[in-house]
């Protein structure tokens, strides 16, 4: 074993990931082909609200290479309902949730009935031939229609209202009370906002596989999170954990969008216990978007008071947020988690937040890249600019005004947050550097004056946001039904190498790359020697897997606790080697000495000590093993100024995005090259829902976009080349200073474009477009027309024209 | 039907269903799980091979249609262990994050390079539109794919690889210029 040289903390490492996946030897989960495997296919409703007069099976069922057509009637005593982990309020409504539909549908693509079957295509054949006899119901679809109750997407509930959830800073004490401020205003502006409804539109389509041999139920998942899967299929199928084991293999994306425990999951288990034999479900892109969960769709209700001299006084927000059909995994709570991030980075006397909660006969939400942290950052960052028009402001300086200055850290907030940290001054400085503020100002200008058909626009967005999932105490509060902690072992092998096994479930952000820096750093071990497991609840038994920013700065920390105890463990026995007071014992780079001798015994040593155990202090046990858990006292809080600026062409309606400048604050970076990455791909989302991206239902409920040629994911074409630089203000939260990335582009990114494109069209006397800004909708907007919420966004991507044909 | 099919220098022979897509064909008959399967329309990419040295969507064609061709899927770029320039150059890059697109993508930009020996960002954004990221907002795609054309001009790679023209003619990989 050598040292290490230099830290491996803040190296861009290349990953350890890429040999596998740049050749072609991946384990995705529909690679898997297990002897007697059978393959499992699903029928979906067409229709999106409907009662099932009848299933008739029998032609189905006769088809050859068909073992079994089940229905939702078959598995009703068995199936039980999918789990809501997030009752949010004690009166929460919520409908039972079957994996296959029993007696009612209430989305287009819900479940209603299962083919197995030999192979794949035999499988697909068989569905064709199942005949459902549907009784059509009124469709509810529109949020606010909804809330009349006049037609009800679960007729037993008695209303389509689930819950209504508030926080309130004159309640909370954190504040005074939003009423007031608004009424003593000198100005107060009042917007609505709506937030398309998006896919997430991770690349590998999910997939599972269920072995049930050796009295044991093997699941591979193409998941985010096999230990909250684990634990809900036990609860749910009543199969003892101990007989469950999940596996997520390599995980392509996820996004939010594997976040979930789904109904072919729970399906797949049980299909595979009725038949003792080995099934698979892999699905196609368009299932993924008729059955996969989607994020955002909210209408968002901003009320802002201010003085005439720009400070902001109070903040309301009052949401209405669609649930879909059902309450999934985490549903409820996705618009809470929002909740306390509309007052951003300002200093807000008195803030309210009241949030609706609606059924609708849509596919259900849940958590989406940012999950309810970009819906809030969008509207406050649109209300800024807002009233930077209102009162005649340059926007930036106005922020600068409302800003919490960098030595007010730590802050509490009108919401009842702490941030630790931050500087947002430092970030914004860069952001303009680079970004070359005032030349674009100046050629706004000139455009304008000229009459450009071009017009140039800045968009400004300085962001927080909310991170690593989470302080366990306030999930509790929050009546989230898990924790927030993370778990990490370190096992020393005899030979000096080590096996790093850690709860959270890397779906490509390169945890294998960086938990290896983080060891070797922190046990003076060479980066080559630390191998990663994770993603299989048998080998990492403990974790809370992989969402809200979450890994590093939760999942790091358990780990860097974890080679604490190895060092202190190995301390205590390299003193007794050396013969030697543990005070007296110095460690650096990998190598226990003898302050001022030079006795040296490498870790290596010290860990082959300790496996063979001759000769250890009296009362230790050998081998130098560890485990740890960490929970967070607090959330970290990445921040930055994003500054993007447009051009947009006041004939056609296309927008380009001429420049965009990332500076992002996500504390201490282990590795650059990642962290760059993990803002590119955000910046990516974000930019695509304010140009390109949405899931649109027609007036039947049938998903229009269930295809990649119907919704649009930009392709290369379509996306500028960013410019990503960094502040860094180590969180105080965790011993590395880390704060998380996963999201950060994502958040920021939405309200710069929009912001942009509004700042180059709205001396033509546009007030608002919605998102996603097609060319349609900004050329309807610059013709004086209010883009309709129902209209599509057609043709927004550079890459296929108006008549969706490839350019 | 029955087809022969080359695959990455190997040539099979089998009977298979007309309406068997190229790229089941490859998962599910010759167990090349390299090449991936991302959509049902041909928009994302993911299932690109080469077909006698072009880039197709394995999942836009039968298994019949290979009939009597050569296919290169990402499982046969490597030679004796040393991995394709443009698989080198998506590593070095960090063009790729969970790296489902990562196949189609390089076999797509291996396709591309053949045409332009030197392409510029919008070459580079235009050639591969057809191939969709989800991970990296394209940035070090495109990087990776203008190292790729440094790492493959003539003469730039190791000493010890350089050959008389006769020579480098036929060691070409596929789709390579």
């Amino acid at each position: 074993m050598t040292a290490t040289a230099e830290p491996e903390v803040g190296k861009a490492r290349l990953r350890k990931e890429d040999a596998r996946l740049i050749t072609g030897q991946t384990k995705w989960t529909d690679n898997l082909q297990l002897t007697g495997m059978l393959h499992m296919a699903v029928l979906r409703s067409p229709v999106a609200h409907a009662r099932i007069r009848s299933i008739d099976c029998s032609r189905a069922t006769a088809m050859p290479g068909v073992a079994i057509v089940l229905t939702g009637e078959d598995l009703a005593a068995e199936q039980g309902s999918l789990p809501c982990a997030w009752p949010i309020t004690e009166d929460m409504l919520a409908p039972a949730a079957p994996a296959l539909a029993v007696d009612q549908v209430n989305f287009a693509g819900e479940a209603v009935a299962l083919v197995i079957a030999d192979n794949a295509y035999r499988a697909a054949d068989a569905l064709a031939a199942i005949d459902v006899d549907y009784d059509e119901l009124p469709v509810v679809l529109d949020l606010e229609e909804a809330l009349q109750d006049n037609d009800l997407v679960h007729p037993d509930l008695g209303t389509n209202k689930s819950a209504t959830w508030i926080f309130d800073s004159a309640e909370a004490g954190s504040g005074t009370n939003v009423e007031d401020e608004i009424a003593s205003a000198e100005v107060v502006l009042e917007r609505t906002f709506r937030q398309q409804r998006l896919i997430p539109s991770f690349m590998e389509p999910r997939s599972v596989v269920v072995d049930p041999s050796a009295d044991m139920f093997t699941i591979w998942s193409a998941t985010q999170i096999p230990h909250i899967l684990r634990w809900m299929l036990a609860a749910v199928s009543g199969i003892a954990e101990h007989r469950i084991r999940v596996i997520a293999p390599d995980v392509g994306g996820g996004f939010g969008g594997k976040l979930q425990v789904t109904p072919e999951e729970l399906l797949c288990l049980l299909v595979a216990r009725r038949m003792g034999r080995p099934v698979k479900w892999t699905e196609s892109r368009t299932e993924s978007m008729l059955s996969g969960h989607h994020g955002r769709d909210q209408i968002q209700k901003i009320t802002l008071s201010a003085r005439r001299d720009g400070m902001v006084t109070g903040l309301k927000v009052e949401l209405l947020a669609d649930m879909g059909a059902y309450l999934r995994l985490v549903t409820p709570g996705i618009p809470i988690l929002g909740a306390f991030m509309f007052n951003a980075i300002y200093k807000f006397a008195a803030y309210r937040f009241v949030c609706t909660n609606v059924f609708t006969n849509k596919v259900p939400t849940d958590a989406y890249r940012g999950a309810g942290r970009p819906e809030a950052t969008f509207a406050i960052e649109r209300m800024m600019d807002e009233l930077a028009v209102e009162l005649g402001r340059d926007p930036m300086e106005l922020r600068q005004q409302n800003w919490i200055k960098h030595d007010e850290f730590p802050f509490s907030t009108v919401a009842g947050l702490t941030y630790d940290s931050g500087n947002y001054e430092a970030a914004t400085d860069r952001a303009m550097e680079l970004f070359d503020y005032s030349a674009l100002r100046e050629e706004q200008a000139r455009r304008r004056s000229s009459r450009d058909p071009v017009q140039v626009g800045i968009g400004i967005s300085t962001y927080t946001e909310m991170c690593g999932l989470a302080p366990s105490r306030v999930l509790g509060a929050l009546r989230y039904a898990a924790g927030g902690w993370e778990s990490a072992s370190i096992r020393m092998l005899p030979t000096g190498k080590v096996e790093v096994i850690t709860g959270t479930s890397p779906h490509g952000q390169g945890h294998e790359t960086v938990w290896s820096q983080i060891v070797a750093d922190r046990l003076g071990v060479p980066f080559e020697d630390v191998e990663v497991l994770h993603g299989d609840t048998a080998s990492s038994h403990r974790g809370m897997d992989s969402y809200g920013s979450r890994s590093l700065a939760v999942g790091g920390t358990a780990l860097v606790h974890a080679a604490d105890k190895v060092l202190a463990k190995a301390r205590r026995l390299a003193a007794h080697m050396m013969e030697c007071d543990e005070a007296d014992v110095e460690f650096a780079t990998g190598s226990f000495s003898v302050r001022g001798t030079s006795t040296v015994r490498s870790l290596g040593d010290v860990v082959l000590a300790a496996h063979v155990a001759h000769d250890l202090p009296e009362g230790m046990e050998p081998g130098l093993d560890a485990d740890a858990t960490f929970d967070p006292d607090n959330f970290s809080f990445p921040h930055g100024t994003h500054l993007c600026a447009t051009e947009v062409d006041t004939q056609t309606g296309m927008v380009r995005i001429r420049s965009y400048v990332a500076v992002d604050d996500v504390g201490t970076v282990v590795n650059p090259l990642i962290v760059d990455g993990q803002v590119h791909g955000g910046l990516a989302q974000g930019i695509a829902q304010a140009l390109y991206e949405e899931a649109i239902h027609d007036e039947t409920g049938t998903l229009t976009t269930a295809t990649f040629a119907d919704y649009l994911v930009p392709s290369a074409a379509d996306l500028p080349a960013f410019m990503t630089a960094r502040t860094a203000t180590p969180a105080t939260s965790n011993p590395l200073g880390v704060k998380g990335v996963g999201e950060a582009g994502t958040i920021a990114s939405t309200p710069a474009v929009v912001n942009s494109v509004l700042d180059a069209v709205r001396h033509l006397g546009v007030r608002d477009i919605e998102m996603p800004l097609s060319p349609e909708r900004v050329w309807t907007a610059l013709r004086g027309g209010a883009a309709e919420a129902s209209t599509p966004a057609a043709g927004g991507l550079g890459s296929i024209d108006s008549q969706g044909g490839q350019s | 039907m029955h087809i022969s099919v080359n695959v990455d220098g190997v040539t099979y022979a089998d009977e298979v269903e007309p309406r068997l897509l190229l790229v089941h064909y490859l998962r599910e008959r010759l167990g090349k799980t390299g090449t991936v399967i991302g959509c049902d329309t041909g928009n994302c990419g993911a299932c690109t091979v080469h077909l006698d040295g072009h880039s197709v969507k394995s999942c836009q064609m039968f298994a019949v249609q290979a009939n009597g061709h050569e296919v290169t899927t990402i499982e046969g770029l490597a030679r004796d262990g040393k991995l394709h320039p443009v698989q080198e150059a998506f590593r070095s890059n960090h063009a790729l994050q969970c790296g489902f697109c990562t196949p189609g993508m390089i076999m797509q930009a291996i396709d591309l390079l053949a045409d332009e020996s030197d392409p510029d960002d919008e070459t580079v954004r235009k050639g591969l539109e057809g191939n969709l990221c989800r991970c990296t907002g394209y940035q070090n795609i495109v990087r990776a794919v203008q190292d790729a054309a440094q790492r493959m001009k003539p003469g730039a790679g190791p000493k010890i690889e350089q050959h008389s023209d006769e020579h480098v003619g036929s060691r070409q990989p596929v789709g390579g210029e």
